[in-house]
């Protein structure tokens, strides 16, 4: 599916707006949205919304033979996903260019600003290391992924618990979490991107912006910046010069924003962890604003099977008897046969029931003949009470409109090794 | 056969009643998708979003109804043939219920991910779906829900396990039931099991299934309480 296309109109409307200082949601230049972090029941699970932006990230890790330079060193792997759930022009799978550029800003702002000890993540030296996946997924586009993308991926590595291992000689023990409590990654700093848009040659800056205003944008300056002020990464993008002046200036609002969004981050994480310790839930289930219309919750509900004993016999029943035909023909699968060493097969050789078929037919006719003829002699009493028990079976009707022979034959397959009832059945034919 | 049969019938009674972990459901939550849910069974999690109708490839054109496609992102690493087979499980189910009919040579595009997987994961994908479908109003003949049985050693059944009692059990059974007649929509099995428990469990799968759709009402009639 095509992304809508922005109309002339509503750029002309979105940048006078940007002009006099007015925002389509009502914020201010500098403001942010609303960044809402949750975290989920496992750990380094977590879900960011930056107004109606939405990420899941989720932090693994397994042990894997070190890089061959590095071999002290643990391996953070980041991977950023844009699912096609958040917008209709992500498609599953495809290397679009703004996937390439946010998961390169992402490596930049988190592995090479070596925010994560992975030194800690070494088991054994050159043999084995922790790798440490993060995986982003994007779930709601609604402008400015790369800090909600950052959010999420330092907050789920803040939440992040790895299982702890013992080393007995040569033996590697890996603690599942009932033996030894999980340890938290060692993490140094948290960095975390603030993206600035610029308008009109760079006349113009938002913060934050939101889709539209990304769509009508000139360039992009994203800063990836710690509490401490240390810029860890700085780009520019969309080809647009910049005076040092403004950089600077960017830089200024990055480290009022960054340290509010790291206290933000480390408040959450510090109820995250007060709710586990008191033993009580969490997860994104609890997280669920349940004041909203749109909500509903449930507490787990019981099915009386007491009275659904009935049904459940009368299903059975039902199936039962249509099914009966069925389950008595399973029980009568060949065996396998063994023809020859090394050759099996199931059943025997289907036999050419075309010519045999030809020949008893020929045979019931020259049975019906002589019973006519009996039955114009003496008409037996008896043949007539059994002829009444199956006539209801289609088959004769079929006899009835063709008078003679056949269809008997290739009906059912049920009807054949029961070739005198057949028989049986012939006879009745010139009673009817 | 009568023998069996009732012998089976005592093992329900072993447990006359079954449970449901609590569960939730939140619509119309991402701004994006036309449809959204995310749905909650006890632990387990997803978060579903639909596309559509709208244009489609000419090369996924079909002439006289919409084409469905559904996409199952997990949580962790790239989908694989786990999550294709659950896809197409969810999309068969879908099409089965959708009225595609109604809106031939278009799109629908349902997008399922994984928020947390703690059992009963493709039946929590199917209401999840099923919420999504009705929130975008997509015209369906009936609703459907996903329950999931499993069968543990002793022969007892759970309804709507957790991960670790779907680990212990024999054997793992999810329905798909409409909420027409109660019939059953797709089935996926893993594990082993007799006719007759595959029959109890179909049983008791309509059973939950009422407690489901009552729900489901339940969260339509919230929602527009406002506006009826």
């Amino acid at each position: 599916m095509r992304e809508t296309p922005l109309s002339n109109c509503e750029r002309q409307f979105l940048l006078k707006g940007i002009e006099e200082k007015k925002r389509l949601d009502g914020r201010q230049t500098y403001d942010y949205r609303n960044i809402k972090i949750a975290f989920g029941t496992d750990y380094g699970c977590c879900i960011v919304d930056l107004g109606k932006t939405r990420v899941l990230a989720q932090v693994s890790c397994e042990l894997v033979a070190p890089k061959e330079n590095r071999p002290t060193e643990g391996i953070l792997f980041l991977s950023l996903e844009l699912s096609p759930m958040a917008s209709p022009s992500f498609e599953p799978g495809r290397q679009s260019e703004l996937l390439v550029k946010l998961n390169r800003l992402l490596e930049r702002c988190l592995r090479n600003s070596k925010c994560i000890d992975t030194e800690s993540l070494c088991v054994v030296s050159g043999e084995k290391v922790w790798q440490v996946r993060v995986d982003v997924h994007v779930l709601n586009h609604d402008g400015n992924l790369m800090d909600a993308a950052s959010i999420a991926a330092i907050a789920g590595l803040s939440h992040f618990r790895r299982p702890d291992v013992g080393i007995q000689g040569d033996q590697v023990t890996v603690y599942s979490p009932e033996e030894r409590d999980p340890v938290p990654l060692s993490i140094y700093h948290m960095p975390i991107c603030v993206s600035f848009s610029f308008y009109l040659q760079g006349t113009y800056l938002l913060v934050d912006p939101c889709e539209r205003e990304e769509r009508v944008m000139d360039g992009l300056l994203v800063i990836a910046m710690n509490k401490h002020r240390e810029i860890c990464s700085i780009q520019s993008s969309g080809g647009i010069m910049l005076l040092k002046e403004q950089v600077l200036r960017c830089s200024k609002i990055a480290s009022v924003k960054v340290s509010e969004i790291t206290d933000l981050i480390s408040k959450a994480l510090e109820n995250d962890r007060r709710a586990r310790k008191e033993g009580g839930r969490c997860g994104f289930a609890e997280s669920m604003p349940v004041e909203r219309i749109t909500v509903l919750k449930s507490d787990g509900a019981q099915i009386e099977m007491s009275d659904a004993e009935v049904g459940s016999e009368a299903v059975t029943m039902a199936t039962e008897s249509q099914s009966a035909e069925p389950l008595s023909e399973v029980g009568r699968v060949p065996s396998p046969v063994v023809r020859a060493p090394g050759a099996v097969q199931v059943g025997e050789c289907l036999q050419n029931a075309w010519g045999l078929g030809e020949e008893e037919d020929e045979d019931d006719e020259e049975e019906e003949e002589r019973l006519e003829m009996q039955e114009d002699n003496q008409r037996p009493m008896k043949s007539k009470s059994e002829v009444v028990v199956i006539s209801d079976s289609e088959e004769e009707e079929v006899v009835i409109l063709h008078p003679k022979k056949t269809q008997v034959k290739d009906s059912k397959p049920e009807t054949k090794p029961e070739a005198p009832s057949k028989k049986k059945k012939k006879k009745k034919q010139p009673l009817h | 056969m009568k023998s069996r049969l009732l012998g089976s019938t005592m093992e329900v009674d072993g447990q006359s009643t079954l449970s449901l972990r609590e569960f939730g459901c939140e619509q119309n939550l991402l701004s994006r998708p036309d449809g959204s849910a995310s749905f909650v069974q006890g632990d387990t999690s997803v978060l579903a979003g639909v596309y559509g109708p709208a244009e489609v490839k000419v090369s996924k054109e079909i002439y006289d109804r919409a084409t469905l496609e559904v996409v199952i992102q997990p949580k962790v690493g790239l989908a694989g043939v786990k999550e294709r087979a659950r896809e197409q499980c969810v999309r068969e189910t879908c099409e089965a219920a959708l009225l595609s009919t109604l809106h031939p040579r278009s799109s629908l595009s349902l997008v399922l991910q994984v928020v947390h997987d703690d059992g009963s994961l493709l039946s929590c994908s199917l209401n999840a779906a099923c919420m999504a479908l009705m929130d975008a109003g997509l015209p369906m003949g009936c609703l459907f829900c996903g329950v999931t049985c499993a069968i543990d050693p002793d022969g007892l059944i759970i309804t709507d396990p957790t991960a670790q009692q779907e680990k212990n059990s024999r054997a793992v059974m999810t329905f798909a039931i409409d909420s027409a007649q109660r019939r059953v929509m797709m089935s996926s099995t893993k594990g082993s099991f007799s006719v007759n428990e595959l029959q109890q469990c179909i049983a008791v799968s309509q059973r939950a299934s009422e407690k489901i759709f009552q729900f489901y009402r339940d969260s339509v009639r919230r929602r527009y309480s406002k506006t009826l």
